[in-house]
């Protein structure tokens, strides 16, 4: 498995302000944001977000709770349409596009709170993940012609070829809701790969995942990302994940966007530190600095 | 039995179901050829009609079941079918002069019809979440139900002829009146057989169970199982939220008119409200997605009214005790899991004797 490149990756600007990491510059950036907002009731939800993500760039979204994260997730998978700003997908602006317009055009999410087919097994999960890249009619299937028979072989195969990313082909056959908790969070990722992204967006992939399973998804993620030659962004409390394998991170507070950088720059950041830990806390300050 | 146990569980389910059904047909069959009486003047006066409900439950169940929407309306399709279809069979009376090949026509038109009308309900209902298709769909039943009861329509040499409230139509000699507002249909030929509703019963058995093991059907599902997740995914939900009430209204289509076709006469308030909630109490007795318990209680209901003759005054009362008494069986869990126990013990001590 190749790893990640050891020197620290250098930020540059595309044609706005945004960055994104050297090696991807000769390319579009796969998305871009500029001047995102959102309203809900008055209240201004996010604002001002502006973020570019390179074609293989692993990019991270942090920020305390109710900072807003999720909330940009949703508006750049259109859950939420919004208010202000634009979304550039590949260039393409996406301001008419609906959440399956969106990931047709290459964008799959994965959801903070696990949001599985539950009474559908592991492998037809997977399967719906496929829906739009190996199609049939429905009469097709209805009258069971020999599409159906040849197209199902292959949604079989890549279900369970996608399912060996993270060892899973055994539970196949299994009912999803019924998987232990790590399970699900993998099976999700899973689903939205089968959709054959051109970026992944993960909500808090580590989320209730003990450190020997957090390193095992920290390799899987640069492993995805080195086989699909996708980009990834991620939102992610635990902060070993996040400046373990993010090349770009942005911190969100308040709905606005504090800081931009590679890990180094945020980890030294004061303004993120402040948004952390509180203002006027010099001991710990002291001590997050000395502890690296 | 081997082989039935390595099958993928659907597959097995659905070969399961196809096998009762046959034999069920295979029975009732042999039984009205082979033996004096038949089997008996009351279910013989039943099977068609228990063919057109298993098969419009099975459509129900496809909504309800399947796609995790409530219709209260699916007798309205029903009755579109009937209305329309014996119309259809009434009018093709010279040019189709084979019974079998005029009901079959027939059918398709009423389904076609049903299908039709299934899809421009769909259109503004399908958007919504929650509880307002079972409100639409019942308000759509009563419409159409009121609609009938007002239509005329008739043929003669000249054509079709069609009023509305009142008969204005001024039929030529030899021209028939296919619908006569609150009279109904008069049926000049019976031409519905059991053979014809065990053919149709399979039919839908094939189409809906193909239709759930396939893309269509997990697409279905999907967006029954987790809206937000399916859109996620690139899978548009009311396309295929569609895609299983038309189905369904076709089929429902079709079972009117096998239904309608079998009787001398009937009229728009046999499928009213009532009639659409017992197809809904068919479907979820039988439980929700599950077709083979949607056969059993289908057939079983419709007979148990015609069982139930002899307690006269006393039948419906019975009839709602039986309905409380099994639902509460099967959903019971203190029996269903005294239930499992029993059928363990018996499969083990099976295993014994076989050892």
């Amino acid at each position: 498995m190749s790893r990640l490149p050891k020197e620290p990756v250098k930020l540059v600007p595309v044609p706005s302000t945004n960055k994104i990491p050297e090696r991807d510059i000769g390319q579009s950036p796969i998305l871009e944001c500029r001047h995102l907002g959102i309203d809900f009731g008055g209240l201004a939800a996010v604002k001002d977000f502006n973020m570019a993500i390179g074609r293989t760039e692993i990019a991270g979204l942090i920020g305390p709770n109710g900072a807003g994260k999720t909330t940009v997730f949703n508006l750049l998978t259109k859950v939420y349409q919004p208010t202000r700003g634009s979304i550039l997908i590949d260039g393409q602006e996406t301001s008419r596009m609906n959440t399956v317009q969106v990931n047709r055009a290459g964008i799959a999410r994965t959801f903070q709170n696990i949001r599985l087919f539950d009474k559908l097994s592991v492998e037809d999960n997977v399967k719906i993940g496929l829906h739009n890249q190996i199609r049939y009619p429905m009469w097709d299937g209805i009258l069971r012609l020999p599409s159906y028979w040849k197209k199902e072989k292959l949604a079989h195969e890549s279900a369970m070829e996608l399912l060996s990313i993270f060892g899973m082909e055994d539970l196949a056959g299994h009912q999803a809701g019924s998987l232990p908790y790590g399970a699900q969070r993998r099976l999700e990722i899973v689903r939205a790969l089968a959709t054959n992204p051109s970026l992944l967006l993960l909500d808090e992939p580590a989320a209730g995942m003990n450190p020997s399973e957090t390193a095992d998804l920290m390799e899987n993620i640069v492993k995805i990302r080195d086989t699909f030659h996708i980009a990834i962004l991620l939102i992610e409390h635990d902060m070993n994940l996040v400046m373990g394998i993010c090349e770009g991170i942005c911190v969100l507070n308040f709905g606005q966007i504090i800081a931009k950088g590679t890990p180094d720059e945020i980890k030294n950041n004061p303004v993120v530190i402040e948004a952390y830990l509180g203002k006027g806390n010099k001991g710990n300050k002291g001590n997050k600095k000395g502890g690296k | 039995m081997t082989s039935l146990k390595t099958m993928k569980k659907s597959t097995r389910t659905s070969f399961l179901t196809y096998a009762m059904v046959v034999v069920a047909f295979v029975i009732v069959q042999s039984l009205r050829v082979f033996k004096d009486g038949g089997v008996g003047a009351v279910l013989e006066g039943q099977l068609i009609p228990i063919c057109a409900y298993i098969t419009v439950a099975l459509a129900l169940n496809l909504v309800v079941g399947v796609s995790g929407e409530l219709s209260l309306g699916h007798a309205g399709f029903m009755s579109i079918g009937a209305f329309m279809g014996c119309a259809m069979a009434s009018a093709l009376q010279d040019s189709v002069t084979l019974a079998p090949l005029r009901l079959a026509i027939s059918m398709i038109f009423g389904a076609v019809l049903a299908g039709l009308f299934g899809f421009l309900i769909g259109i503004p209902v399908l958007r919504l979440n929650g509880d307002y298709l079972a409100i639409v769909t019942l308000a759509f039943g009563e419409i159409i139900k009121s609609i009938i009861t007002n239509v005329y329509l008739g043929v003669d040499k000249d054509g079709l002829q069609f009023s509305f409230l009142t008969d204005r139509n001024q039929l030529a000699e030899g021209g028939i009146a296919l619908i006569k507002g609150p009279m109904g249909v008069n049926n000049s030929a019976r031409i519905s057989t059991f053979v014809a509703g065990f053919i149709l019963v399979m039919i839908t058995l094939i189409v809906v169970f193909n239709l759930v093991n396939s893309r269509a059907g997990r697409a279905i599902m999907a967006a029954r199982d987790n809206r937000i997740a399916a859109e996620s995914v690139g899978i548009s939900v009311t396309k295929y939220k569609m895609m299983a009430f038309v189905t369904s209204a076709a089929l429902a289509g079709a079972a009117g008119t096998l239904y309608g076709c079998s009787q001398v006469t009937f009229t728009a308030t046999k499928f009213d409200f009532n009639t659409s909630i017992l197809i809904l109490v068919f479907v979820v007795l039988g439980g929700l997605g599950n077709m083979w318990g949607t056969v059993i209680a289908a057939a079983a209901l419709t007979i148990l009214p015609e069982a139930l003759r002899e307690f006269a005054d006393y039948r419906m009362l019975v009839y709602a005790i039986v309905l409380i008494l099994v639902m509460l069986a099967t959903n019971n869990p203190t029996i269903q899991s005294g239930l499992s126990r029993l059928i363990q013990r018996l499969k083990a001590g099976k295993g014994g004797e076989e050892q």
